[in-house]
């Protein structure tokens, strides 16, 4: 029997050993800890091996294999822990608030922003009211103009749970639309905040010329504030995206870029679980003239206190406090 | 630290060869026929000073990922509404008729398929660790660059810009991209780190091993090689096969002049027992 024969014939079944613990322990709870231990101290023998059947058969399936269990061990002991319920904990009650604080200045431009386009659409449709076909459609028109609002039976329409689930989804994409189209340098962002702005704002400016402003202050109350506020953050992160990959600093622009998409998800991951809230409040409260407008006012200022609160930081600090 | 690089790499046509290794040990006229490309590859190197490289995948093997993986979420959404629609109303042709209420349709038909449809990648490619069923066939995964698997953080981020990825329709600016880079990668890939690389290892290399028999007879690589062109000899054009299968066996001293097909197999697994 010649070397390599032997050193295959002894090794073959170690490999097979290792393969299967690593496939348990990859899988998670099952593995025993001594499988563990096993697949671990497997990593300098496996080298030991893939070196030897790289001068025997370079490019052998069982080269190719050997590399393969060597790759899966190298990433199984070196991938950094990670309990996804705990990082989501910590999302919420921490990182978002150190996200948006890195990007307050962000935030307070992209608010500024917002309310002048929302100005310069008021002021324009004040100005020029036949100009509100750029930014209504023909059937809303025509209804303000018999004046009713849109919203108004909203309900005998359409069920408050698919109207909840239409609104948040819809929500939802524009929000990580107006993230994404950042990488434009950041205009994208810009050109659809512009365009949320402008619209709300025409919007308001024509219901307001047929009397119907404060009916739709009444139908926005609950929902509006925090839906506005995601808007502003989803588009403080489409400018950060631009601005990384226009003045990176230190950073490559590569680096810059990641940083800022892996910052930017983060924090929509909480925004848009606040959009899903939005959404059924939207669909739920908003068309229910059950509500009274104070009650509008507690439940769309009580969930804005709750968005900040998150925001802030101000969870994180809690337990410290209770210390 | 991990590098990307391009490696020459002289792999022959499918049908003519079994790969590089092939082409190494069957001498000048298989490089002739499969001049050598550069290759992007990832190189990840590790404390044991053993390196790995892995191939990393092009717009041809990403594409052919992406349409399986395609085909697979539309027909699981048509699966969910046509099931949905036929336990609802009792027949599929239910959902478009003036009796049906609109309103189930949409939560209990569309809905659902919809969130399949668009869900498909984040959640498969989290539960599978950088996978999904059409990667899986066409032998692909995702990889951060120091070739690990990604957290759900890159594969958020990586799936989050299919928004862009996707514009301005049948994903034409990831196209270009993945074109235009040298790691191949679409703009998902670079915002999240991530590159698509080959899966290179068979599962049941172990189990195919050569025999001892063959191994000292051979030596391991060659053993390795008269065993892998059996097992693909019926994907093999039949001249293709002979040929290899006469080259093989005239470096071993057999004389293999005038032996059909199957008695040319015949001596290959001669060779290894």
């Amino acid at each position: 029997m010649n070397k390599t024969s032997r050193w295959l014939e002894d090794r073959l079944p170690v490999w097979r050993d290792v393969a299967a613990k690593l496939d348990a322990v990859e899988r998670g709870r099952a593995a025993a800890p001594d499988d563990v231990v096993k697949v671990i101290g497997a990593y300098p023998e496996i080298a030991r091996d893939l070196a030897v059947a790289r001068r025997e058969a370079p490019r052998g399936p069982l080269t190719r294999r050997l590399e393969q269990i060597y790759l899966e061990l190298h990433r199984s002991i070196f991938r950094s822990p990670s309990n996804w319920r705990r990082d989501l904990a910590w999302l919420f009650v921490r990182d978002a608030a150190e996200i948006a604080g890195s990007l307050r200045w962000h935030i307070v431009w992209v608010t500024a922003l917002f309310f002048a386009s929302a100005s310069a659409g008021a002021w324009l449709i004040n100005q020029y009211p036949e100009l509100v076909g750029l930014f209504a459609s023909e059937a809303m028109i025509e209804q303000v103009q018999s004046g009713r609002l849109w919203t108004e039976g909203l309900l005998n329409v359409v069920p408050s749970s698919l109207l909840a689930v239409q609104i948040f989804t819809n929500n939802i994409i524009v929000s990580l639309f107006a993230v994404v189209v950042g990488i434009f340098y950041g205009l994208g962002t810009v050109y659809i905040i512009g365009m949320n702005g402008m619209m709300l704002g025409a919007v308001f400016s024509y219901t307001a010329q047929h009397g119907l402003a404060e009916r739709l202050f009444e139908f926005v109350a609950a929902h509006g504030f925090v839906e506005l506020s995601v808007i502003m953050v989803a588009g403080a992160c489409g400018v950060s995206l631009g601005e990384a990959l226009a003045r990176p600093g230190r950073e490559t622009r590569l680096q810059a870029f990641q940083r800022a998409s892996m910052r930017a998800a983060k924090l929509m991951v909480v925004c848009c679980t606040f959009l899903v809230g939005a959404g059924l409040i939207e669909g739920y409260v908003s068309p229910n003239p059950a509500y009274s407008l104070a009650m509008r006012l507690y439940i769309g200022i009580g969930y804005l206190a709750l968005f900040v609160i998150v925001l802030s930081g101000a969870l994180g600090r809690l337990p410290r406090r209770a210390e | 630290m991990y590098s990307i690089g391009r490696a020459r790499s002289s792999r022959a046509p499918r049908a003519a060869s079994l790969g590089a290794g092939a082409a190494t040990i069957l001498g000048a006229r298989s490089r002739r026929t499969a001049p050598p490309r550069m290759e992007a590859t990832l190189k990840i190197p590790s404390v044991t000073g053993i390196d790995v490289e892995l191939r990393i995948a092009g717009p041809g093997g990403r594409s052919y990922a992406f349409i399986i993986d395609w085909h697979i979420r539309v027909l699981a959404a048509l699966a969910w509404m046509i099931t949905s629609a036929f336990l609802y109303s009792g027949s599929i042709d239910a959902i478009g008729s003036a009796d049906a209420n609109p309103f189930d349709v949409g939560l209990i038909v569309v809905l659902p398929a919809a969130v399949i449809y668009l869900l498909y990648h984040p959640v498969l490619e989290v539960l599978m660790r950088g996978r999904t069923p059409g990667k899986r066939m066409a032998g692909v995964r995702i990889v951060k660059r120091d070739g690990g698997v990604p957290g759900i953080g890159p594969l958020l981020v990586r799936n989050l810009f299919r928004l862009v990825d996707s514009l301005p329709f049948l994903y034409i600016v990831g196209l270009v991209t993945t074109m235009l880079t040298k790691q191949c990668v679409r703009i998902g890939d670079i915002a999240a780190g991530t590159l698509l690389v080959y899966d290179q290892g068979d599962a049941d290399a172990f189990d195919n091993a050569p025999s001892r028999g063959g191994v000292e007879r051979l030596g391991l690589e060659r053993a390795e090689l008269v065993r892998d062109l059996i097992a693909r000899w019926p994907e093999l054009r039949q001249e293709a096969r002979a040929e290899l299968a006469r080259r093989l066996l005239e470096r071993e001293g057999a004389v293999p002049e005038g032996l059909g097909d199957d008695e040319l197999r015949e001596r290959l697994e001669q060779l290894l027992r």
